[in-house]
């Protein structure tokens, strides 16, 4: 076999392979795109059920055979679920536990973290380190005592028992610091040599340049406030004071099972639209600080 | 940087956050661990000035409780279950919305979507979902089987009582898995397609030069370099799962467990809170000490492991 015979060869075989590959990958592309479809409609599915429950007649909900789509759409269920779950009232408690606990907690965060970032004192790296060590700790550990401290302090049943003992969270500030630090130094020393005092400077350079961040902790919290459940169940059980998900659970349940399913669905469904509006405006500062955090909340 | 003799200034900013610290961070860390140590400590009683011998006993009366081992099995077993699940199936998805273009910022926002929900309410749909009405005849009728069951009944299967009265206790635990994997896949697969994203495509174009078969491609390129990214998820959803709770209500609301047969899904962390609610702190405490140095020794594991795996 001469040279010149043997690269044609390759060169065939080559453009052989090739159409093979091709073929192979529309196949590969095709089977992608439907295990992605799939799986997008098994996430979806939840919420699809929920919604068209949450419009039909309880007849209908009740039927032996399912309907995927309302025959008749009874919208009254929105309504009876907004009184019979006691809905506004729980709306009220929750905006406000979660308002005034994301204001003070913004606060406590852009202030220590302006102080780890840009001040110089004594102790800074060792009281940073603990602050970063209690992070590891599960806030169970925390609840025992604090249920305890808030019964001591007479804050049974009441807004200061749900909002001060979460006001500080180690991760936020860490997040603040991080973003802080990127700020350059110069900036600082200048506004130094202006004159301007460190409330000024944070104000008109800090926040701006880190509202990012700032935007993804508010969100996150006021998440937060929305869907915790356990530490409002433990030091609020008078009915007044629920937050939104203890009544959502409390209110639809019965030990008989003779619940009004679609009722409950409609209660379900509005108790979730507020989250999806968060999520269809505000996507890009929840996923950036959640890919950060890992937390819920 | 600034003069020292401005150091209040620092203090002064600190001082809400180290205040808040010090009482509901630093203090509950100490008194946990003084309550778990003090035999039998009732926060009640040592109000009203009892005294408590300092021991194990604490340790020794949860670890003895039938229902501590029984809460954490079912701890155990979800965590098993579902963070190997759930961790495969976020992978194979981001490995999957990472090789298409068309459509991938529109299902990467679907498959996030469960992040932003409230793990109560969505667990009353699944609920729903798995619920069946109206059962009898000795479970052979019904008026709905619950939208799960007509699926399996189409595709030929016989109806499960999954969560209602007489249910079995494993058909619980799949309906709490699936449930779980549900919610779990977001964050992982937001953390995974992320670190895809940011692996060189360099490697990949090597690997298509060398003709390199795709299975090939994903377990010798796309995995190791993955590794950082796949540890996190492992390791937070192990601690996640050891504190699993309120996802139990959301399908079996504070029972904890179908009619008549209440609590017999409870995790830890219900059982630390049961305690909490009968008034003994002493035990609650040496169970959050148990369930810390759980979480503490699996990871310590996850972190020896991800060190003779994970290339940084």
């Amino acid at each position: 076999m001469d040279k010149k015979n043997m690269k044609t060869m390759t060169a065939k075989d080559l453009q052989h392979v090739s159409a093979g590959a091709r073929i192979m990958g529309i196949l590969v592309k095709i089977v992608t795109y439907a295990f992605l479809i799939t799986m997008a409609l098994v996430v979806l599915f939840p919420f699809y059920w929920m919604i068209i429950s949450s419009l039909k007649s309880e007849v209908e909900y009740r039927a032996t055979i399912p309907t995927f789509w309302p025959q008749q759409f009874i919208w009254g269920n929105y309504g009876q679920a907004f009184k019979d779950g006691n809905l506004l009232q729980l709306f009220k408690n929750t905006a406000y536990v979660g308002i005034v606990s994301t204001f003070l907690s913004l606060v406590i965060t852009v202030l220590s973290a302006f102080a780890f970032a840009r001040l110089e004192f004594k102790g800074k790296d060792a009281l940073f380190a603990a602050l970063l060590a209690t992070m590891m700790i599960p806030g169970e550990l925390f609840t025992i005592t604090n249920y305890i401290t808030v019964n001591r302090l007479g804050w049974l049943n009441s807004f200061e028992a749900l909002i001060i003992p979460f006001l500080v969270s180690v991760f936020y500030i860490y997040l603040l610091k991080q973003n802080f630090m990127q700020i350059p130094n110069e900036l600082y020393l200048a506004a130094k040599v202006d004159g301007t005092s460190d409330i000024k400077y944070l104000w008109k350079v800090m926040i701006p340049l880190a509202l990012p961040t700032l935007i993804s902790i508010t969100i996150l919290k006021m998440m937060g406030a929305w869907n915790s459940y356990i530490w409002p169940k433990l030091v609020a059980n008078r009915e007044d004071m629920w937050l939104v998900t203890n009544g959502l659970r409390n209110a639809f349940t019965t030990a008989e099972g003779q619940a009004n399913y679609p009722v409950q669905m409609a209660a379900v469904a509005i108790v979730s639209a507020p989250l999806f509006m968060v999520f269809l405006f505000l996507r890009k500062y929840i996923m950036a600080g959640v890919s950060r955090s890992g937390i819920k909340g | 940087m600034v003069e020292s003799k401005h150091q209040w200034k620092a203090w002064l900013y600190l001082a809400p956050a180290i205040i808040l610290l010090l009482v509901f961070t630093v203090w509950p860390i100490i008194n946990t661990v003084a309550m778990a140590f003090q035999n039998g400590y009732n926060a009640l009683a040592a109000k009203r000035g009892a005294s408590f011998d300092i021991g194990i006993q604490n340790f020794i009366d949860v670890l003895g409780y039938g229902s501590f081992l029984k809460n954490l099995l079912n701890t155990m077993l979800l965590c098993v279950a579902t963070v190997p699940l759930s961790t495969m199936l976020a992978l194979l998805i981001a490995v999957a919305l990472n090789s298409i273009k068309p459509m991938q910022k529109f299902l990467q926002t679907i498959f996030f979507l469960p992040y932003v929900t409230n793990s109560i309410a969505i667990g009353m749909v699944f609920a729903a979902m798995f619920n069946i009405i109206g059962l009898r005849g000795g479970g052979s009728m019904a008026d709905t089987w619950g939208i799960v069951n007509n699926f399996l009944m189409l595709l030929g299967f016989e109806p499960i009582n999954w969560i209602n009265q007489g249910s079995d206790y494993w058909a619980n635990i799949v309906v709490m898995v699936v449930y779980i994997v549900w919610n779990a896949l977001p964050f992982k697969i937001l953390i995974l397609l992320g670190g895809l994203q940011s692996i060189n495509k360099q490697y990949y174009d090597a690997a298509r030069v060398d003709g390199t078969a795709r299975r090939r491609v994903l377990t010798r390129i796309t995995v190791p370099l993955l590794s950082p990214m796949l540890a996190y998820v492992i390791i937070t959803g192990f601690i996640g799962g050891f504190k699993e709770y309120s996802s139990i209500v959301g399908i079996f609301g504070e029972t904890m467990g179908p009619p008549a047969a209440a609590g017999r899904l409870n995790t830890m962390v219900g059982f630390i809170y049961d305690s909490l609610a009968t008034s003994s702190q002493g035990k609650a405490s040496a169970a959050a000490l148990i369930l810390f140095g759980i979480i503490l020794v699996v990871t310590m594991i996850n972190l020896q492991v991800s060190k003779k795996r994970v290339h940084y």
